[in-house]
């Protein structure tokens, strides 16, 4: 059977020592795991959540993080890890869109629902034609914060230190992306490489966020801490770092409250940065006694 | 005529697609000139700018911007568009959207530096904004927020300046205030705006250039009736004669 060699969650450290060693380690060794892939998933979700929520490619996001699931159908069929798959896949899907909405006239919803159905159909092809069962499918649709392998943490490291640099390099090109595309090209910024660019990172930050709430679910954390951000600065880069600030926080709580009432990590953790950011946008008061605050800051 | 010429454009064609836009057209903008551009819509005001701004290329004829091809003189140019649809909530500032026109000199993925936060200073003093430079840019009226684009223009110290329809969503005051501003600045610069406002046209430029997808005037700014009735294609009444306003009663 392809697959079950490397079936990439038996792949962590313990593999089969780990059933020997002390529970209470094993569960240090989880916790911290998850902890560090929170973090990752934190940071890549506030900086690229940012670009998402301002430059309204929320949709574009969606359809990028389904279409990634045929990476998964065929990481499981090649019998390689399924997030790397996903990866390719994700790119592909990015790259496809920005190509389909800058150089043809089909409309850019059109060519998402084409890339978002095509891709979950390969996806569910390729794990019907793999042999056997598909272990942690589930996992990957609705997120496993507490299962990440280190191998897995390692390759989400590498994608986030990408996302910094390219945002640390491009920032102030992105800004006038962002702000006013056509402002851009007539100050002569090239702005389609960039705007490819900046999808190709929406693809590696789906992949960072897979792992945490899964490919379904993966649009709230591109949204939330962003939106929540938002509420507080109208500096973009304070708005990154309260982002990736408030992404840790709904992460952490929302693990922890999955915890303690036994439910699944990833969508709790949704639905628990939803309820704050409902709560926030909802309590317009507070809202605007931190502007204040922000302002004479 | 002994003052250089700035924009160039000889028997200039373009067409989108089947549609042709601009059809033989030749224009000169001379140093110092404060060009108004009019006519009705879809008669190929924007893409004018755009080719001055080597954004549209054209299919046939020449263009020479400071001598040379548009396009590789963008530092010296400045562009300040219709009014920009952005997010009323998007996180910048209106220094953040100033230094934006600094992006040319200084250059991709190079940080903005002392020299162009000096004259980001410089130029939201000139447009009277610089008290407001920590604002978010979506809280500012719409006057002020043409100010602030008009200083984006301005930040990299152009020869010209090109602008497309300014005035078109601001209020009449804050119009006057904006054309005003515009009058001070036309002593060190070149100026050319486009706008269907044949009053505010007839009253704060010096040249007028009549185009409906043909040029059909180019000259002083004392235009006859006869001149916007060949150009609108349709009458056009003048409310009363010489600097006062007029308006055009049917565009067609």
């Amino acid at each position: 059977m392809p697959g079950t060699a490397d079936r990439p969650r038996h792949g962590a450290p313990q593999g089969l020592e780990g059933t020997l060693i002390m529970l209470e380690a094993l569960q240090y060794e989880f916790m911290r795991n998850a902890l560090m892939a929170g973090l990752l998933a934190s940071v890549a979700c506030g900086i690229v959540g940012v670009y998402v929520v301002v430059k309204k490619v929320v949709f574009i996001s969606g359809g990028i993080a389904h279409a990634a699931f045929g990476g998964v159908g065929l990481g499981y069929f090649l019998g390689i890890n399924p997030i790397t798959g996903a990866l390719f896949f994700s790119l592909a899907s990015g790259l496809t869109i920005g190509v389909i909405t800058s150089r043809t006239r089909i409309a850019a919803d059109t060519a998402i629902g084409v890339l978002w159905a095509i891709g979950m159909a390969l996806g569910v092809l390729f794990i019907y034609l793999t042999p056997g069962y598909a272990p942690d499918l589930m996992s990957y649709l609705f997120g496993s914060i507490l299962t990440v392998p280190f191998s897995d943490i390692l390759l989400m490291l590498a994608l986030v230190l990408v996302i910094i640099a390219i945002t640390v390099a491009f920032y102030k090109e992105y800004l006038i992306l962002c702000f006013d595309e056509e402002y851009g090209t007539a100050v002569g910024m090239p702005v389609e490489k960039l705007y490819f660019l900046l999808l190709a990172m929406i693809a590696l930050t789906v992949v960072v966020l897979i792992q945490v709430v899964g490919m379904i679910l993966v649009i709230a954390l591109l949204t939330f801490p962003a939106a929540m951000a938002r509420q507080f600065t109208h500096d973009m880069k304070k708005m990154m770092l309260l982002a990736v600030l408030f992404g840790f926080l709904f992460t952490l709580g929302g693990l922890w409250l999955s915890y303690v009432l036994g439910l699944p990590s990833g969508a709790t953790i949704v639905l628990f940065g939803g309820t704050v950011l409902a709560a926030s946008l909802g309590l317009p008061r507070v809202r605007e006694r931190y502007r204040q605050s922000g302002k004479a800051a | 005529m002994n003052d250089p010429a700035i924009v160039e454009l000889k028997d200039v064609r373009v067409s989108y697609g089947e549609v042709p836009a601009l059809e033989n057209v030749s224009l000169t903008v001379y140093e110092h000139d404060f060009l108004g551009i009019i006519g009705p819509n879809g008669g190929g005001k924007s893409t004018l700018l755009k080719v001055i701004l080597g954004l549209v290329r054209p299919h046939h004829g020449s263009v020479s911007v400071f001598g040379r091809p548009p396009g590789q003189v963008r530092s010296r140019v400045g562009y300040v568009s219709q009014r920009s649809f952005f997010d009323r909530d998007f996180p910048a500032s209106v220094w953040d959207v100033v230094l934006m026109g600094r992006y040319s000199s200084a250059g991709i993925m190079r940080r903005y530096g002392h020299q162009d936060r000096h004259q980001a200073e410089k130029a939201l003093a000139m447009v009277g904004m610089l008290e407001h430079r920590n604002k978010q840019i979506g809280s500012l009226s719409g006057g002020e927020q043409q100010r602030v684009f008009l200083a984006r223009a301005l930040v990299a110290g152009p020869g010209l300046l090109l602008l497309d329809e300014p005035t078109a969503s601001i209020d009449s005051t804050m119009q006057t205030e904006f054309f005003e501003l515009l009058e001070e600045l036309k002593y060190s610069l070149t100026i050319v705006m486009v706008s269907h406002d044949i009053g505010a046209v007839s009253v704060y430029v010096d040249k007028i250039a009549c185009l409906n997808r043909q040029m059909y005037y180019h000259g002083s700014r004392e235009i006859t009736p006869e001149i916007l009735e060949a150009t609108y294609k349709c009458p056009v009444q003048l409310i009363a004669h010489g600097t006062v306003p007029h308006r055009v009663l049917k565009e067609h």
